[in-house]
């Protein structure tokens, strides 16, 4: 038996549909993994556990919506990877996330503040989604749903409450908005792989769902006496697998025991 | 988890009577001590003796303090669990805990304390927890390692907690240790599955981890009867119901059968079954190395204070603007 | 400077047809965020289809001290129970 001192990442295809579903399991799993963050940090005893639950929520998300990809990539004469080899040995540029949910937790105000925004999409998501032409990702989709709604309902809830609460309160969720922002934006960049999803039925273009999060997203803001900065001409490019300096640290981080344990059972 | 309480708070003794009482306090106490020698439960509005009070408040609140500065170790492989489902079991174990604290904190709440006040006496050092968290985490192993032993160690102890004579205690104690069983479960699951299918690397990760949290798992029990000066009034009030002793030899005698189901050997080399007593002989704690953990001096303690004082302080502004928000809508109710 | 959020009361409702049970408190700033973190903490295990929050403050308790004149009176009222009343045997599902 060859000593191997660790393991090899792996590739997969630049199949539309596999492409399509890494982009929503990334995201969530890049998101539980930034909430993981928390435990045992968070303000009171009682919102340590809330964040836990969303962390929970979303992790169980990604494996529903990986183990898919990679019964999907299978099918379509690639490996057949399962939810483990997909999250633990592709690198960055495999990745496929948004750029938003991989930036560091910051304060509580950004963790709320992010948790808003990307709730806020993934439960437009979601709810298409439960329409799927896939029958497996429209399941997830109908119990994610559900989760998702709740996350927004909390996350909205502390961002009204941040921003109408001290002078520091909102002053916080003023700089986290300033800077989360900006990478909203590529949340609804279109390009072939959404065309492909909407030609196939698995999904819709997640250009689609820019007004009815905007409205939503707007009332929060405006309730929490925030308003939405201007647009930039700033573009992140996590979807497509370049990433910002962030996600490296992630991955080395979350990757580390099954790459210096190669063939490992766990 | 669990705490070893009693044992190793302040040397004051609890059964001292107070100097002068009056006849209506004498009758209060005769009757609170017909109650709870006839095992009923005592609630959270009944009279109840200063030194009752005070026992609980600091053994409930010390239970609490356990189970959050206990998540910070296990915590600290969240972010590196080797598999999302191990990831997501992680998770929920410490989510469980900061929940365990929860409905204790809620249980001290109701002697009378404030949340606040608990926290103080946690951030401040005048409060103790359970010393076996000052220990660090090493390697993935521990997670596993920890579920099978501490928690392990913390369901003997606490089972016998749910008929507490306090009321509210023991509710708390229900609650948890239906919960609890699924965190020595998955921690055993977890060493087993590396033991039976991993590599030969990951079965040294399990040995050296077992090697290292065995004797602090032991300490878990507190120091022996003959040195537990509370445990007497303690085990009267219906507080504490086995001894220190025989729930470590309780222990001992289950874990050595587990030991060889996983195939790892405990570093005592005296450990050896004794057919007269009909339980296992197990070598000389080092009690120096306990006394100088609670002391303070122990591998972590200072890192995890000082975690939970910074999750505190960092949380302050949160705490005043969900309050500043709250009294703004109650003044905007009230307007209306 | 510490601003403590009030405590609440939680109750359950495990079953529709079963009643709210009290199971224990915690800390929240307003009755929102009571109600979700209630739904956090103590039905994590599927033990809840309805959840209750008051403000601690809020309850009304009797006095314990008053339990003998409370309660004790309930104790020789035999006759609103059932089994006080004997019939025939062909009659006792009655």
């Amino acid at each position: 038996m060859t000593a191997t001192t660790a393991s090899a990442s792996i590739r997969v295809s630049t199949d539309p549909t596999v492409q399509y579903l890494l982009r929503i399991g990334d995201t969530c799993l890049v998101m539980a993994q930034r909430l993981g963050e928390w435990s045992g940090r968070a303000p009171t005893l009682e919102e340590d556990i809330a964040l836990s639950n969303t962390g929970l929520d979303l992790l169980g998300q990604a494996r529903g919506v990986l183990t898919r990809a990679g019964q999907i990539e299978a099918e379509r004469g690639g490996n057949a990877y399962d939810e483990d080899q997909l999250a633990f040995l592709r690198d960055e540029r495999d990745y496929l996330n948004l750029t938003l949910v991989e930036l560091p937790r910051g304060d509580f105000a950004v963790t709320v503040l992010r948790n808003f925004l990307m709730a806020t999409f993934l439960k437009h998501l979601w709810h298409r989604l439960e329409r799927s032409s896939d029958a497996e990702l429209a399941g997830v989709a109908a119990k994610a749903v559900k989760e998702a709604r709740y996350h927004q309902e909390h996350a909205a809830d502390w961002v009204v409450r941040l921003g109408d609460g001290t002078g520091e309160s909102t002053a916080r969720v003023k700089t986290a908005l300033d800077h989360l922002w900006p990478y909203t934006a590529e949340i609804f960049e279109a390009d072939a792989v959404d065309d492909a999803a909407v030609a196939s039925g698995l999904g819709p273009r997640w250009a689609d769902l820019r007004d009815e999060w905007r409205a939503d997203v707007d009332g929060v803001l405006a309730a929490a006496g925030l308003t939405p900065p201007k647009e930039r001409l700033f573009r992140s490019t996590g979807k497509s697998g370049r990433h910002s300096e962030h996600l490296g640290y992630v991955l080395a981080e979350m990757q580390h025991l099954q790459r210096t344990f190669p063939g490992g059972t766990w | 988890m669990y705490t070893q309480a009693m044992d190793t708070m302040g040397k004051e003794r609890l059964d001292t009577p107070k100097p002068v009482r009056s006849t209506d306090e004498i009758a209060l106490q005769e009757k609170f001590d017909a109650r709870i020698d006839a095992g009923e439960f005592i609630e959270a509005k009944d009279w109840m003796p200063d030194h009752y009070r005070k026992t609980l408040v600091r053994q409930i609140s010390q239970h609490a303090h356990s189970e959050i500065v206990g998540m910070l170790p296990e915590g600290n492989w969240i972010t590196r669990a080797p598999t999302l489902k191990r990831k997501a079991i992680l998770l929920a174990k410490v989510q469980d805990e900061a929940g365990h604290g929860l409905y204790l904190y809620a249980a001290a709440e109701t002697l009378g304390t404030s949340r606040d006040q608990l926290y103080d006496a946690l951030h401040s050092g005048k409060a103790k927890y359970s010393s076996i968290f000052n220990y660090p985490t090493l390697s993935w192993a521990d997670m596993g390692t920890i579920g099978w032993l501490v928690d392990g160690a913390a369901i003997m102890n606490q089972v016998p907690l749910c008929r507490c004579s306090y009321a509210p205690y023991a509710r708390a104690m229900v609650r948890i240790c239906r919960e609890e069983s699924f965190h020595q479960r998955q921690g055993f699951e977890s060493l087993l599955t590396m033991m039976q299918k991993g590599t030969d690397a990951q079965k040294a990760m399990v040995q050296d981890s077992v090697d290292r949290w065995w004797w602090p798992s032991i300490m878990m029990f507190g120091p022996p009867d003959t040195e537990s000066p509370n445990s007497e009034q303690s085990m009267k009030w219906g507080i504490k119901r086995i001894s220190n002793d025989d729930l470590r030899q309780k222990f001992i005698d289950a874990t050595v059968e587990q030991a060889k189901i996983l195939g790892v050997t405990l570093p005592d080399p005296d450990l050896r079954w004794n057919e007269a007593r009909q339980h296992y002989d197990f070598g000389a704690i080092d009690w120096n190395e306990f006394w100088q953990v609670v002391g303070g001096d122990g591998p972590c303690n200072r890192e995890r204070l000082a975690a939970r004082v910074s999750a505190w302080d960092d949380g302050e502004w949160v705490r005043e603007a969900a309050m500043a928000h709250a009294a703004k809508n109650d003044a905007m109710q009230e307007a209306a | 400077m510490s601003a403590e959020w009030p405590l609440w009361e939680v109750f359950v409702r495990s079953k529709a047809g079963l009643d709210h049970k009290h199971c224990g408190s915690l800390h929240a700033a307003d009755p929102q965020m009571a109600i979700q973190l209630a739904r956090d903490v103590y039905t994590r295990r599927q033990e809840g289809t309805s959840v209750w929050v008051v403000r601690s403050d809020q309850i009304v308790a009797s006095d314990p001290g008053d339990k003998a004149a409370f309660f004790d009176p309930m104790a020789d009222k035999v006759y609103r129970h059932p089994t006080f009343y004997e019939l025939p045997k062909s009659l006792d599902h009655m």
